[in-house]
């Protein structure tokens, strides 16, 4: 599998992805400024988490809008796969490759710490790593990933299984105790229709190696090598 | 050289003017004695910004002169903007730590941002990419009005700069006491990463180099309010700015790696960021070090305001900005990489041989200053002080025994400074760069270098009670107990960067608890092989004549040579010995257990024993090197129970503990004796025979498991029951309105 990821001023997990991409593909990832108008010929393109152009309007909001955004809209049109962490899930969503906002959290506050999600369906090239119901230990870092749409829109987000990761708790219960945000239908992670573009709050990247305490980030991203090689 | 006569800088110095400029009559006959004449406006704002006791360490520097700062390990000690360390395999480990306690009690938010900002530019200026941010707070009671907003400000101040430029926040401290309630403090510490071949330093070289500005642009925010009244300026219809200044990770973040991708070139001669004082003290920095004059053009300075003076833009403090001395043919380089990032990037001068700081504007000359006796014969004094007096030593059978041990405890790991602090840092990112192996709660933040086997170990402490009651020996303890807990985690503490947070210096009482404290952390360093490579200076922490505790944060850095054998504190497994290692006398003078259950505040602190320490400490190093023991933590605040609780909660598990009898038992419990380490192994008849081999007391006090933790026969309490005391306190409070 080839990787690319993209850097806008202000991204600071860029470099985090690119060394877990490249522990599970074997393979050097390109790192892509924002201001560049073409993207390499990979497998992958990831929106790694930060604060692009620091966050200022909107999340996500002005990184939507860069030149390199306009090839990956395009490029993800034509079922390029396209994965977004934290604030490259807010920029996918901006961007209108995604459904539903990432808005505050319910507390109003920022918060880092491992969460329990449970994995809606591993038949997806970004989940393949997983099982379908396992719960995975992931961290989150954010302000504002409280994911919001129109119970209409949930619905049909549904009916099509485009739930890809939903908060839960350590034993895999759907509550209100394992929603860290306050996420509509405690949602951490959507697909587009075609499953080729995932966004996820949680960061993957920060528990894909034993000395940090975990691995079940690796899984996923050995789960994608596998798919896309 | 005619100096511009233009009303705006040719004020009449009246004595008024001088006083509010924070000068003295004799340190501005000192002033004319320089100069030769009377001052401009801006000369004499430049005198007093680099006068001042932030800049200058006028009351403190003979005092500082006095720690030891060299090892075979330092590279670079104190003088620079951050201390530089040789951690092997050609890396150096760059740290500082610095305070922004007035900011942040008048403006929480901004405050503690921009001290974050500061602090990062402090060790990214000198080339290293910053890894780990820590903080040290001391809040007011809990019960004064203003401790929950400066608290929740505080906290949202340093997670939003932190969070935002991408350094992880490790961990820290938080203390409540009322003789913060007016003076809060925040004391950020920043450590880095960089080549020990590429240390970037402040001396300007080769004059005809050009002077660059880079970064954020240049505004009225920071310039100080009582610098900058003056009888034109009261005419001036300008609002006054707030004197605290406005943060933006965002352009730090981009200042941070444009400056980090030059540094890669060879394009920079020398380096400074504008922190305090600004332009003025960047700029007279380089000058003096290099032993060179600075000519500038002020008004080439890119500027956010129109009509500033060129009083104003030297005193500024708008953020996010750095000076540089570049090689004249790496300018175009050097903009095209500024350029890449859209930050500002001007040249703004040169560098003379003319030994002057020359600040011109619009051609005309607004001050001309010789940089040598500017900074060399800026005052210093030996301020009177008078040693704190020694108070006696508690006896035991004065402090009553509680009526549970486990009551007493459960009251102490709800208190205030032992409750748990994960409503703070759970609003801080402490995880990105994916190089976070302990994270915040632990002994020591432990973190690793990079692509490496290798780790760092941080951590920050100070018992400002300890050094109230006996400023020498809290001094020592304060040092000493950065050493344990860096050795509580398996790494070998390296060096220190230390904040000294005091009252007013011109105080002899004060100025005495600053010499004691000093004394206690030159002896504990000595014994210790553990110097001081940075460092700050706060003083003037009181407020209506009511000074702060005497707190001399410490911040200890030591390396894991094998981050893999590192311990943490949680217990791990059921049906280990519990081992105690130290010696226990029941000390309950300035405990906590005294404080919050009895509601005293006296008696001498524990003593403080440096050769114990020292053997203690390696003892257990070696312990956690070898794989010997499951789980280590250190005895400080609150003492044994408290230890033995902490790791029971972190391990989600109990423990059944059996005090010795020739001891009362809520002394043996809560004292809080010194130099001591809980360890939990399978091999306890081992680890005791090496510990009696070694001259190093130690004992089985208790085996791990179950769901209760019991201190003795009869007195217990659930794991989960003193969880919830533990971990309810701070959301609680901050909970209401």
């Amino acid at each position: 599998m080839k990787a690319a990821v993209i850097v806008f001023p202000g991204s600071n997990c860029d470099r985090d992805i690119a060394v877990a991409l490249e522990q599970s593909s074997g393979n050097p990832v390109t790192m892509v400024w924002h201001r560049d108008s073409a993207l390499p010929k990979v497998d992958l393109v990831v929106i790694p988490g930060g604060f692009a152009y620091g966050d200022y309007l909107r999340c996500g909001a002005m990184a939507a809008h860069s030149p390199i955004m306009r090839e990956v809209v395009r490029a993800a049109g034509k079922g390029q796969p396209v994965l977004g962490i934290c604030n490259g899930f807010q920029v996918l969503t901006e961007a209108g490759l995604l459904p539903g906002v990432l808005m505050r959290n319910a507390s109003l506050k920022y918060l880092c710490k491992d969460v329990n999600l449970k994995v809606e369906t591993s038949q997806s090239l970004f989940t393949s790593g997983w099982t379908t119901g396992q719960v995975v230990r992931i961290p989150i870092g954010h302000g504002d990933g409280n994911y919001f749409a129109d119970n209409d829109t949930l619905n049909r987000m549904e009916d099509r299984g485009q739930v890809a990761l939903r908060y839960c708790s350590e034993q895999g219960a759907i509550d209100a105790g394992g929603n860290p945000n306050g996420s509509a239908r405690n949602i951490a992670g959507v697909f587009n229709d075609s499953k080729t573009v995932l966004g996820m709050m949680p960061h993957p990247e920060r528990l894909s190696d034993p000395a940090l305490g975990g691995t079940d980030g690796k899984d996923m991203f050995d789960g994608i090598a596998r798919a896309l090689t | 050289m005619n100096i511009s006569a233009s009303r705006g800088n040719r004020p009449t110095i009246t004595p008024e003017l001088v006083a509010e400029h924070g000068l003295k009559p004799d340190e501005y006959d000192r002033l004319l004695v320089i100069m030769g004449r009377e001052p401009t406006l801006t000369e004499l704002g430049i005198f007093s910004v680099m006068w001042s006791e932030h800049c200058s360490y006028k009351s403190s520097k003979v005092w500082l002169k006095t720690l030891p700062t060299k090892a075979p390990h330092v590279i670079c000690g104190p003088g620079e903007n951050a201390g530089v360390i040789d951690i092997g395999d050609g890396q150096a480990c760059i740290f500082k730590i610095e305070s922004h306690n007035h900011p942040s009690y008048i403006e929480p938010y901004q405050g503690a941002a921009t001290g974050v900002g500061g602090i990062l530019r402090d060790v990214f200026t000198m080339g290293a990419r910053p890894i780990a941010n820590m903080n040290a707070l001391r809040f007011g009671s809990p019960d004064h009005p203003k401790t929950r907003h400066l608290v929740a400000g505080v906290v949202a101040g340093i997670g939003g700069y932190g969070n935002c430029i991408g350094i992880p926040t490790v961990g820290g401290e938080c203390n409540f006491h009322p003789s913060y309630n007016g003076n809060i403090l925040v004391n950020a510490m920043t450590v880095g990463l960089a080549p020990a071949d590429r240390i970037f330093y402040s001396k300007a070289a080769g004059p005809g180099n050009p002077v660059v500005y880079v970064g954020a642009k240049t505004g009225r925010d920071g310039i100080h309010g009582a610098t900058m009244a003056s009888a034109e300026f009261s005419d001036d219809s300008e609002e006054k700015r707030p004197t605290v200044q406005v943060g933006d990770p965002f352009t730090e973040k981009l200042l941070l790696e444009a400056c980090l991708e030059l540094m890669a070139t060879d394009a920079i001669v020398s380096i400074q960021d504008m922190g305090a004082a600004g332009l003025t003290s960047s700029s007279v920095e380089m000058a003096s070090k290099g032993g060179l004059g600075i000519e500038l053009e002020l008004d080439r300075v890119p500027m956010r305001e129109t009509g500033m003076t060129p009083y104003e833009i030297m005193l500024s403090e708008s953020q996010e900005r750095m000076l540089m001395v570049i090689k004249p043919e790496a300018e175009a380089k050097a903009r095209a990489i500024f350029d890449k990032w859209e930050l500002d990037f001007a040249t703004i001068g040169r560098v003379t041989d003319s030994g002057r700081l020359v600040l011109k504007m619009n051609g005309e000359v607004y001050a001309d200053i010789p940089v040598a006796p500017l900074v060399d014969r800026a005052p210093l004094y030996e301020r009177p002080w008078v040693p704190t007096p020694k108070r006696a030593v508690l006896a035991p059978s004065s402090v009553p025994a509680p009526p549970s041990l486990t009551g007493a405890l459960t009251k102490l790991m709800a208190s205030p400074d032992l409750a748990s602090k994960r409503w703070i840092w759970e609003q801080y990112d402490h995880m990105v760069m994916a190089d976070t192996q302990q994270r915040p709660g632990g002994d020591a933040a432990v973190v690793r270098v990079h692509r490496t086997k290798k780790a760092l170990a941080i951590t920050t402490d100070c018992t400002p009670r300890y050094c109230q009651a006996d400023p020498e020996l809290g001094g020592a303890q304060a040092v000493a107990e950065t050493w344990r807990n860096l050795t509580a985690v398996g790494a070998r503490p390296l060096a220190i960067t230390d904040n000294m947070n005091f009252g007013n210096p011109e105080r002899p009482e004060i100025m005495g608890q600053f010499v004691g404290c000093i004394a206690g952390m030159r002896a504990a360093c000595r014994a210790l092989d553990y110097p001081v490579v940075s460092g700050n200076v706060s003083l003037y922490n009181e407020t209506n004549g009511k000074a702060i505790l005497p707190t001399p944060v410490v911040g200890g850095v030591g390396l894991l040579d094998d981050s893999t054998k590192s311990a943490t504190l949680a217990f791990k497994k059921a049906g280990e010995t519990i081992i105690l290692i130290g010696a226990i006398s029941g000390h309950l003078g300035c405990s906590l257990y005294l404080r919050e259950c009895l509601g005293r505040e006296e008696g001498a602190p524990p003593p403080v024993d440096l050769a114990a320490e020292r053997r203690n400490g390696d003892f257990v190093r070696g312990l956690i090197r070898d794989g010997r023991v499951t789980v280590c933590h250190d005895v400080s605040d609150g003492g044994l129970l408290v230890a033995i609780a902490e790791m029971a909660l972190a391990g989600r598990m109990g423990a059944t503990l059996q005090p010795p009898k020739n001891l009362p038992a809520h002394a043996w419990a809560f004292g809080e004796d010194q130099a001591r380490y809980i360890v939990t192994c399978a091999d306890a008849d081992g680890v005791l025979a090496e510990a009696r081999q070694a001259g190093v007391p130690a004992e089985a006090i208790g085996r791990t498991g179950g769901p209760t933790l019991t201190a003795r026969d009869g007195d217990a309490i659930s794991v989960g029951e003193l969880a919830r005391a533990h971990e309810a306190w701070l959301p609680g409070y901050m909970s209401n309105p």
